[in-house]
């Protein structure tokens, strides 16, 4: 059962047995986080995943200051960027320079870099939020059938296998073209980001939602369960207690993986022109945009790179983490 | 046996599973785990229940402590009638009878630490302690041998022996009456199991417990039980005093389990009759009629397949279920257990 650890780190944490006796202070344990986590730190790969997200998540909450630093307003128009007669760049590189580091848009002339760095806190904005809102479902439909078994596990199995098999973008495109441009106190493009996030998330539920229950179904079982109810446990102490702290390794690492996902999702919706309004710079919609102009290979690279590396460096990350709580599992 | 009173008295009880098929699940029959079986354990004794994997000990030991809910029957715990009662109603109840399990790496939560493991019982209970949770813990650690400095440790850094001290550290937080312990060192390497059978021992001269220990190892059964209750398929086929079962056992099952004890010395070994059941055990979903053994025992006679041996005393405390018992006094003929059916 004991996990390789590593044997500097280790020795420094818990002093050997010999000087226990004596010594008179509690002991620290190492709980199972902790030795995932001394896991993922020698796990390069999935630290370099690791440090990529972070970065992006620090570059989308400092998007404004950053864009104010290093380029324009990315929905400013740069016209004196153009050449007017054929509507492209000036310049070479698709009018890259150390005015636009990443050149600009054909036509209109905005800041690619810009729209780049305004573009990441909306992709990931949905990728988490629609995350969270398929792991609440997910995990509570998940315990409830592993738990409770029996009728209900058959009632929210079959509701797993209809949304499994939902054509879900097809319902996505249909549902976001007949949506208001009002409503539930939101508007424009705030109501259409909401939307986004419940769809996506509403329909990946049980992907986890089967982990879950799966995974409840074993743990009930266990003998700990038993223990605690013998005590006079209630089902609340146990659901709660006993079996929601071992289903956190689990969820944890398939909301990981379910980020990336989530994000190429939105980005396919943007670039079929059903995500957000057009002049909020997504990287779907920018690719969009992009697919017009393909003899400037720039314009479609840079957004395609940002949503490569995202999706990259969170499923990097997410293996990391599974392997680190579930040595096992290869 | 200090009082006349058992603390546990099971009367009848039987545990079927049902058995369903099709799309209506239909019920087709059922698996008669545990098929009629009565006993009492007194006060401050050690009953021991023996048996084949298979055989029902462990649904027993479930069914007293109503971890499942007996199909018929009756559990009386301090002359109080348990079959039946709600959860909540049980739970009170629960303080005087815990359960100790059989395997030590499945019985505690690895995310919790030792300190919440043994502590659960008093937040479970609601149960105010003087010094606080910690400190009684502590105690309880210190009492079944465990470094009360590992408090904070979690169960993956123990031994299984340790781990199984832990638990029975769980069981005892709440000072209960009487400890069902189902297979309680069958996991443990042999080294390890006579010091957790001996740490029973000890805690039951200390704290006045009642124990009924289920195992399959005769040798453990032998060490710790005052009295012995051998089970096949779902019934009880005798029960006597350790000393008696053990030098005249008198149901052939008994004696043939008896004889598949290792002996260690040599020359002895060459000595005894080895008794060699052949056949399985029979399936608890179609059990044999009459006497369940009767497929199995080389005694087995006519009689055998029709009518049911009653569980009856042949010699003092000693009661068995067999048309032929062997070892019985002459007192006690079959032919006299003949005529009562």
């Amino acid at each position: 059962m004991t996990a390789p650890l590593d044997v500097s780190g280790a020795s420094a944490q818990v002093p050997p047995e010999a000087t226990l006796a004596g010594a008179g202070r509690a002991v620290q344990g190492r709980s199972l986080t902790r030795i995932a986590w001394m896991r993922l730190r020698r796990d390069k790969v999935a630290l370099s995943g690791g440090i990529v997200v972070i970065f992006l998540i620090l570059v989308a909450i400092f998007a404004t200051p950053i864009i104010s630093l290093f380029g324009h307003d990315p929905l400013e128009f740069h016209q004196e960027a153009i050449d007017p007669n054929t509507l492209l760049p000036l310049g070479d590189f698709g009018g890259m320079s150390a005015e636009y580091p990443l050149g600009v848009e054909p036509v209109n002339g905005r800041d690619i870099f810009s729209r780049i760095v305004a573009g990441a806190g909306i992709s990931l904005l949905i990728g988490f939020l629609a995350t969270m809102v398929s792991v609440l479902i997910g995990t509570v439909m998940g315990v409830i059938a592993g738990y409770f078994g029996g009728w209900v596990d058959q009632i929210i199995g079959r509701i797993m296998d209809v949304f499994l098999a939902f054509p879900l973008l097809v319902f996505a495109i249909a549902l976001v073209g007949v949506m208001p441009n009002e409503g539930f106190g939101l508007e424009g493009n705030g109501l259409r980001i909401a939307m986004l996030i419940f769809i996506i998330g509403f329909f990946s539920w049980p992907s986890i939602g089967r982990i879950v229950r799966g995974q409840t179904l074993s743990l009930r079982e266990r003998e700990f369960v038993d223990a605690a109810r013998s005590l006079g446990a209630r089902n609340g102490y146990i659901l709660f207690r006993e079996i929601l702290p071992n289903l956190m390794a689990p969820i944890l690492v398939y909301a990981t993986l379910l980020i990336p996902a989530n994000i190429l999702f939105e980005a396919a919706l943007s670039f079929l022109g059903v995500g957000v309004n057009p002049p909020t710079p997504t990287w779907g919609g920018m690719l969009s945009e992009a697919v017009r102009f393909y003899t400037l290979p720039h314009f479609v690279i840079f957004p395609g790179l940002a949503i490569f590396i995202t999706v990259l460096a969170f499923n990097l990350f997410g293996d990391g983490l599974r392997d680190a709580f579930d040595p096992r599992a290869h | 046996m200090s009082e006349n009173e058992p603390l546990l008295s099971v009367h009848n009880m039987e545990k079927h599973f049902p058995v369903t098929a099709g799309l209506f699940k239909r019920q087709v029959g059922a698996v008669k785990a545990v098929d009629g079986i009565s006993f009492d354990v007194f006060q401050g004794e050690t009953l021991g229940l023996v048996g084949e994997s298979g055989c029902g000990k462990s649904t027993t030991g479930r069914l007293v402590t109503r971890l499942l809910e007996p199909t018929a029957g009756k559990v009386v715990f301090e002359g109080r009638d348990i079959t039946h009662l709600s959860q909540g109603k049980l739970r009170p109840l629960r303080r005087d009878m815990q359960m100790i399990f059989q395997d030590p790496y499945s019985s505690l939560n690895p995310r919790h630490t030792v300190g919440a493991i043994v502590g659960a019982p008093f937040r479970i209970q609601g149960v105010k302690t003087e010094q606080g949770v910690k400190k009684a813990v502590q105690d309880i650690l210190e009492l079944v041998g465990l470094n009360p400095e590992h408090y904070n440790r979690y169960p993956h850094e123990f031994s299984g022996g340790q781990r199984q001290r832990i638990g029975i550290a769980r069981t005892l937080a709440l000072k209960p009456k009487l400890i069902i312990a189902d297979e309680p060192v069958s996991a443990l390497d042999v080294s390890i199991q006579a010091q957790v059978v001996n740490l029973l021992e000890d805690l039951q001269r200390e704290l006045d417990l009642t124990y009924v220990v289920i195992a399959h190892d005769l040798s453990v059964v032998r060490h710790i039980s005052d009295r012995v209750a051998v089970m096949y398929l779902g019934k009880i086929v005798e029960v006597a005093d350790r000393k008696s079962l053990y030098s005249a056992p008198m149901h052939p099952y008994t004696n043939a389990l008896l004889s598949a004890v290792p002996v260690p010395d040599p020359k002895a070994r060459k000595e005894r009759e080895r008794i060699r059941l052949t056949g399985d055990v029979p399936s608890p979903l179609n059990p044999p009629p009459a006497c369940r053994f009767h497929t199995r025992c080389w005694k087995a006679q006519e009689i055998c397949k029709q009518v049911e041996p009653p569980l009856e005393e042949r010699a003092d405390g000693h009661r068995v279920a067999c048309h032929f018992p062997e070892n019985a006094p002459a007192a006690a003929t079959p032919a006299a257990g003949d005529a009562q059916v």
